[in-house]
């Protein structure tokens, strides 16, 4: 599958030269990826409130679902065959969230941990997990959609400034099934999240999309990569990041393979990135291979750019201050995605994060 | 009583050639109440004046005064010349994604007034002021100009004008665009607010035909980034009759 084999991940200590790798810093990683991590089996998921009639949660040793070349998720199950699973009933139809979620452990060991999300057929759900506090966390979560089923999940970095999380969040999607995954990233040291997603079975879709929010010194990777191996499925893929403060860094990677059998596949990937003040860097990297020309469409697009002028002298000349008016900026910026949550008390504690970075990186 | 008072103002701004000078000396005193047309053809600066007056970071005073009942305009901050009551309606307002009509109206009235208009009193003068516009009640739900048509984005400038009511509203090119039934809803939101308000209006156009609804009291042609002839309305049937040839080509 020549350059975009490159995505698939090496079965081996990363050096940083890889393909894969070559973003992120090795270095700050606490050993996730060379085994000199203190690993842990802490299950620290857990459901918040209480759990719908239609869902289950319970720990299990299970089998993976997919195979991975991603090293730090096999070091993760080499470690352990035991999973949270969230099952969700075939047929249920789930109209108030599922909440699970993580809280602090420290930093002095890091949590392997292995989830697995069921969406059963023609489920349909909404699953969130939400990530506070410090860890240092590597985790590999498989979702599996099964046909007609309909998943939208919700991960939620919020987390505090030491933490180190490495994550794949891997989704099956089977034939008529939908899948919709919602990423914010907007604490943590370092934190490196592989959103993928295979389609098993034709008429599938995925829309994938997440903001992030890096300032002072934080690196963010996410790095996406859809496997369009059946025909008529169809993906989308909407990233947006702000930057503000020396060193802070985030990495878009979108990955998109059409193979020879996937007619009919109908793809679009856009990332944009704000750059809010100098050294800041923001690498973003869309990547589309095509084997066959018997496609609906396939595009994608990415722009990095700094405030609009124009749009705060805008704003300004109705006698908005400069910081509200960059609030108001930023926020309609993030808005497009963030709306989409659906759940109106996370949607206000995310805009009142982005507030909050936004200040803390000043003018 | 509030006066409006521009003296020998140069502005220049920044092109790759280096400095080049737009405005060269611009005189012009508005009172409140009056309405002022400024006239010319294209590339003559007239919407330069407007931007410089309003603070937009491209242009450079470098000669000349603006005050505002004797206030130093060119002090002030972009949001603080908004604060002390001038408005500029944009002849091409900028798109905020993002950001609904609602949301920007609301923290613009609460920025003006120094503090958040009582929401329900706030909801009815939204409310008519779109009415007064035929606007669609869904229009507030919108993004701050975002694929709207050309005679929404002056519709919404004049709702704007109608709700924050400044001191001094500068209308950049109003006018165009827009066809006979939208060019008389927006001039009928002008006249409008204008009897609530008794703001002063400088009008900038081109054309004499928003003239027929909104009538001056002054029109001053405009060429070569300076005023060239002042008269009352009488001046504006000239230009309809004959044009600006006999400015350009002096």
């Amino acid at each position: 599958m020549s350059s975009l084999q490159s995505n698939v991940l090496e079965n081996h200590t990363p050096t940083g030269r890889e393909e894969a790798w070559r973003f992120t810093p090795l270095k700050r990683l606490g050993g996730m990826h060379d085994g000199s991590a203190t690993a842990v089996e802490r299950h620290s998921l857990a459901v918040k409130g209480a759990l719908p009639t239609g869902a289950t949660f319970s720990h299990q040793e299970i089998e993976a679902v997919t195979q991975t070349d991603d090293v730090i998720v096999n070091r993760v199950r080499q470690f352990t065959n035991k999973a949270a699973v969230l099952a969700i009933a075939p047929n249920a139809e789930i109209a108030e969230p599922i909440m699970l979620n993580r809280t602090s452990f420290g930093t002095d060991s890091a949590e392997f941990s292995r989830v697995q999300i069921k969406a059963g057929n023609h489920s349909k759900s909404v699953v969130v997990i939400e990530n506070t506090g410090d860890s240092h966390l590597a985790e590999d979560l498989e979702i599996v959609v099964e046909p007609g089923a309909h998943l939208t999940f919700i991960a939620l970095q919020e987390w505090g400034s030491k933490t180190i999380h490495a994550a794949r969040h891997h989704a099956v999607v089977d034939r008529d099934a939908t899948f919709k995954s919602i990423v914010v990233t907007i604490g943590g040291d370092v934190v490196r999240l592989l959103p993928t997603v295979d389609f098993i079975a034709p008429g599938a879709s995925c829309d994938l999309s997440g903001v992030y929010f890096a300032t002072a010194g934080q690196f963010f990777e996410h790095r996406m990569f859809v496997d369009h191996k059946v025909p008529n499925a169809k993906s989308r893929v909407n990233y947006k990041g702000a930057l503000a403060g020396d060193k802070a860094h985030t990495v878009w990677i979108g990955d998109v393979f059409i193979r020879a059998a996937a007619e009919g596949t109908d793809t679009y990937e856009l990332n944009r990135n704000l750059l809010l003040s100098d050294g800041a860097r923001a690498d973003s990297v869309p990547n589309l291979e095509i084997e066959t020309g018997e496609i609906v469409g396939a595009g994608h697009a990415s722009t990095t750019g700094r405030f609009d002028d124009e749009q705060l002298f805008y704003l300004m000349s109705r006698g908005i201050n400069m910081d509200d008016a960059r609030r108001l900026v930023v926020r309609g910026f993030f808005n497009e995605i963030v709306s989409e949550i659906g759940i109106e008390e996370i949607q206000e504690r995310i805009m009142a994060r982005i507030d909050g970075e936004l200040a803390k990186a000043g003018k | 009583m509030s006066t409006l008072e521009i003296r020998g103002l140069k502005v220049s701004v920044d092109t790759e050639q280096g400095a080049v000078e737009i405005l060269k000396g611009v005189d012009l005193t508005i009172k409140s109440g009056e309405t002022h047309a400024i006239m010319g053809p294209n590339g003559s600066g007239k919407s330069t004046l407007a931007y410089s007056i309003a603070g937009h970071p491209k242009y450079t005073i470098t000669e000349g005064t603006v005050t505002l009942d004797g206030e130093d305009v060119l002090e002030m901050s972009v949001d603080e010349r908004a604060k002390a009551g001038l408005f500029l309606a944009m002849q091409y307002p900028v798109e905020v994604p993002g950001v609904s009509v609602s949301n920007f109206l609301r923290t613009a009235a609460t920025a003006l007034r120094g503090e958040a208009p009582k929401l329900r009193e706030w909801v009815g003068e939204v409310k008519s002021a779109m009415e007064s516009l035929k606007m669609d009640a869904s229009f507030a739900q919108r993004n701050v100009n975002e694929g709207f048509s050309g005679g929404e984005k002056k519709r919404h400038e004049i709702m704007q004008l109608e709700l924050l009511k400044p001191k001094f509203a500068i209308l950049d090119e109003t006018d165009s665009g827009l066809d006979v039934d939208a060019l008389r809803i927006v001039s009928e939101g002008v006249v409008r607010a204008k009897a609530a308000n008794n703001h002063g209006i400088l009008l900038i156009t081109h054309y004499t035909r928003i003239l027929k609804y909104i009538k001056p009291d002054f029109v001053h042609v405009f060429a070569n980034g300076r005023i060239v002839e002042e008269g009352g309305p009488e001046l504006a049937d000239k230009l309809e009759a004959q044009g600006y040839a006999e400015y350009v080509t002096a």
